[in-house]
């Protein structure tokens, strides 16, 4: 089954036809997920090798049934791009852009709340379903269909780990980028719970890092409502309080959002939490094999 | 309400809803109070004696000379004097300015008019990032630091979260005027001066406006007596203004350089130079590295960086540390391919040679063709590692 995107997936990506655009939508078509339209206001009627582009997203919806839009524009553009998406109904938007100013995504959230629409991202890598489609820049070539759900607030990190566990024969069922933004569309929790009502996915890994408070939150949601396996991994252990390591949401306050306060917080809660990648690929092959 | 997670962020006690990003001086804040209507007492900033001395006879004594640095506990480090005519004000801007508060130099100052105090309250708009809304505070605890008094009494601190849709409305600040127990007088200049500091958070992109003390004057007058206002990093591109009055003298030589370079670094103490792509990647690296024995010595995000230019000014930023003895390069390629990566790092180590040992691990697309391309090269002191964790033990042992 996977979640969120698969074959059903009609992408309408706005930003078609800016360079990053252009090159991860036919990626993403090579992959073989429908890319069936673009958004770029003012180059409407246009085409980006075969990809239709229309000047709004209402027009791209109209005439194609796209049923998911990928953000793809500049952080100041990015708001009112994602704004404009559900205002045409499309409902899942996957926003990859970086840099998008913390009260444009606290408005965003905010209303979204009050709809329909789906958020991932922003300043994420996308969402890859094996063997079904692809929305976003996630390096596909690494993995294969398989039974493990993997969701994360990061990009390479997310490969790394993806990799160690397809090395031990592992595939996955989806992997979720979620992004390293304060105020992200989607929580972990958003996509355990789909994770956990999806056949495929028989384990969960979860990849947090410091800041914030949402792996903490996910480990008390784990307990009360998952019955499938889960792991995780915390990044930052090392990090300075009050740094910003890379990403905008990655800080550690005070004592607060530490990767050990976090790794405890799941522990205490029954998930086991690997130290570093490889282990965390060691226990997801040892729950996994012990289940063959 | 359920009580927010690290409600309590000023940028020097930190909590889980502060957010990086520009930290204006008090009296840089104190513009942005004046444009939106925020009552403040009158003052002028000075950058040398002979201007404090100046703007204090303008204002008319007595006044307040009031150190200009980012950080809290300024009073108790003897940087706020009150002048009470020409020669204390002199004295006083004489010893407060080059003054060292808690590691920051004073370079400049703020003369303000003398206030008489009757009360001190605290009022802040904080980005509630575990909310997902603004958060407006108020109590009637001014004057000392609001973690002791929510420790001390959690009741004493009242919050309010506000819908960014729908904005800061009179019901928020009355809500927060009765329950937080302050005066019945000033319920109504209060209220409006938290609607102003709401204006300031929205319009200037801040992540917190914080007043401490808030203070309510002999004749009953309320004023912002303290400023401390940050500015989203993301957003400085609708706030030039703002964006000039980043203080670089204030950040740490290392981190200048990178920032300069547009890279993302974060200096640590250690001695083990730290590069990668992508930050939870990096992030990830410094922690193995530890768990291998090893001290990081930065945090560096070269991005999808192949090119050799980015590589060569991120291995200079590295090496500008004395401490750094061996450095750890780990790439994951994604997009990025490793053969570009190998390029960039051949033609990078040619114009910079390195003294101390490299590790270097590619792993991910093209890596077998990187790693090929390295051993041709036959860079000396590179060593090339195929996983992570091998990568950060071999590094560990050269160091």
């Amino acid at each position: 089954m996977a979640i969120l995107v698969d074959t059903d997936t009609r992408l309408c990506v706005a930003g078609i036809t800016g360079r990053e655009g252009t090159f991860h939508s036919l990626r993403n078509r090579d992959y073989g997920t429908q890319v069936v339209a673009g958004v770029t206001p003012g180059k409407g009627g246009q085409e980006v090798d075969g990809i239709p582009v229309f000047d709004t997203f209402r027009a791209a919806v109209s005439e194609t049934a796209a049923n998911t839009a990928m953000i793809f524009v500049p952080p100041r553009f990015a708001a009112d791009s994602i704004l404009e998406a559900e205002d045409a109904g499309l409902e899942l938007i996957v926003a990859i852009t970086e840099g998008i100013p913390a009260h444009d995504e606290l408005r965003v959230y905010n209303h979204l709340a009050g709809t329909r629409s789906r958020l991932i991202g922003p300043n994420c890598p996308g969402i890859l379903s094996p063997g079904k489609a692809t929305v976003g820049i996630i390096p596909a070539q690494f993995f294969k269909e398989g039974g493990v759900g993997l969701v994360s607030r990061s990009g390479t990190l997310t490969y790394q780990l993806g990799n160690e566990i397809a090395q031990r024969g592992f595939g996955n069922s989806s992997i979720v980028g979620i992004g390293g933004d304060p105020v992200p569309g989607s929580s972990f929790i958003d996509v355990i719970e789909l994770f956990e009502a999806d056949d495929q996915t028989e384990l969960i890994v979860i990849c947090g890092e410091i800041g914030g408070d949402e792996e903490e939150r996910a480990a008390d949601y784990i307990a009360e409502k998952v019955s499938k396996p889960v792991v995780a991994y915390i990044a930052g252990f090392t990090a300075p309080p009050g740094k910003t390591m890379g990403h905008a949401g990655a800080i550690v306050s005070g004592s607060r959002g530490t990767a050990a306060a976090k790794a405890e917080a799941l522990e205490a809660k029954g998930v086991r939490v690997g130290r570093n990648p490889t282990q965390v690929a060691d226990i997801a092959a040892e729950i996994l094999g012990a289940r063959v | 309400m359920r009580r927010p997670e690290g409600t309590f962020l000023s940028p020097a006690r930190g909590g889980a809803s502060y957010l990086p990003g520009v930290d204006l001086l008090e009296y840089q804040g104190k513009q942005l109070f004046r444009k939106h209507g925020v009552p403040v007492p009158e003052g002028q900033p000075a950058a040398s004696v002979d201007e404090a001395v100046e703007a204090a006879d303008v204002l008319g004594y007595p006044v307040v000379i009031k150190a200009q640095v980012q950080i809290g506990g300024r009073g108790k480090a003897g940087g706020i004097k009150l002048a009470g005519d020409n020669r204390e004000a002199e004295e006083h801007a004489k010893a407060i300015l080059g003054m060292d508060i808690r590691g920051l130099r004073v370079h400049e100052l703020y003369v303000e008019q003398a206030s008489e105090i009757d009360e001190e309250y605290y009022a802040a708009i904080v980005f509630d990032r575990s909310g997902k809304k603004p958060m407006a505070m108020l109590s009637r605890m001014g004057g000392m630091e609001v973690e002791e008094v929510a420790e001390k009494d959690p009741d004493a601190v009242r919050m309010v979260h506000v819908d960014p849709l729908i904005g800061f409305q009179d019901f928020h600040a009355r809500r927060l005027a009765f329950e937080s127990g302050i005066a019945a007088d000033v319920v109504r200049p209060v209220g409006g001066l938290l609607a102003r500091l709401y204006d300031v958070f929205v319009a200037e992109d801040a992540t917190l406006v914080e007043v401490n003390p808030l203070l309510v004057t002999k004749d009953r007058q309320v004023v912002a007596l303290d400023a401390k206002v940050t500015i989203d990093d993301n957003a400085l591109f609708r706030h030039a203004d703002v964006a000039e009055l980043r203080d670089l003298s204030a950040e740490d030589p290392q981190e200048r350089m990178a920032k300069e370079r547009g890279l993302t670094y974060v200096k640590l103490d250690g001695n083990v130079g730290i590069l990668g792509n992508g930050a939870g990647l990096v992030m990830s690296t410094l922690d193995v590295v530890a768990q291998a024995g090893g001290r990081p010595a930065n945090f560096l995000d070269a991005g999808g960086g192949s090119k050799a230019e980015a590589i060569t000014s991120a291995v200079e930023v590295i090496l500008s540390d004395d401490k750094v003895s061996a450095v750890l390069f780990n790439i994951f390629g994604g997009i990025t391919r490793c053969d570009e990566v190998a390029r960039g790092l051949i033609e990078a180590f040619r114009s910079v040679e390195p003294r101390v040992p490299f590790v270097v691990r590619l792993d991910g697309t093209n890596d077998k063709e990187g790693r090929a391309l390295l051993a041709d090269a036959d860079l000396p002191n590179v060593h090339t590692e195929a996983t992570m964790l091998g990568a950060a033990e071999k590094v560990v042992a050269l160091a």
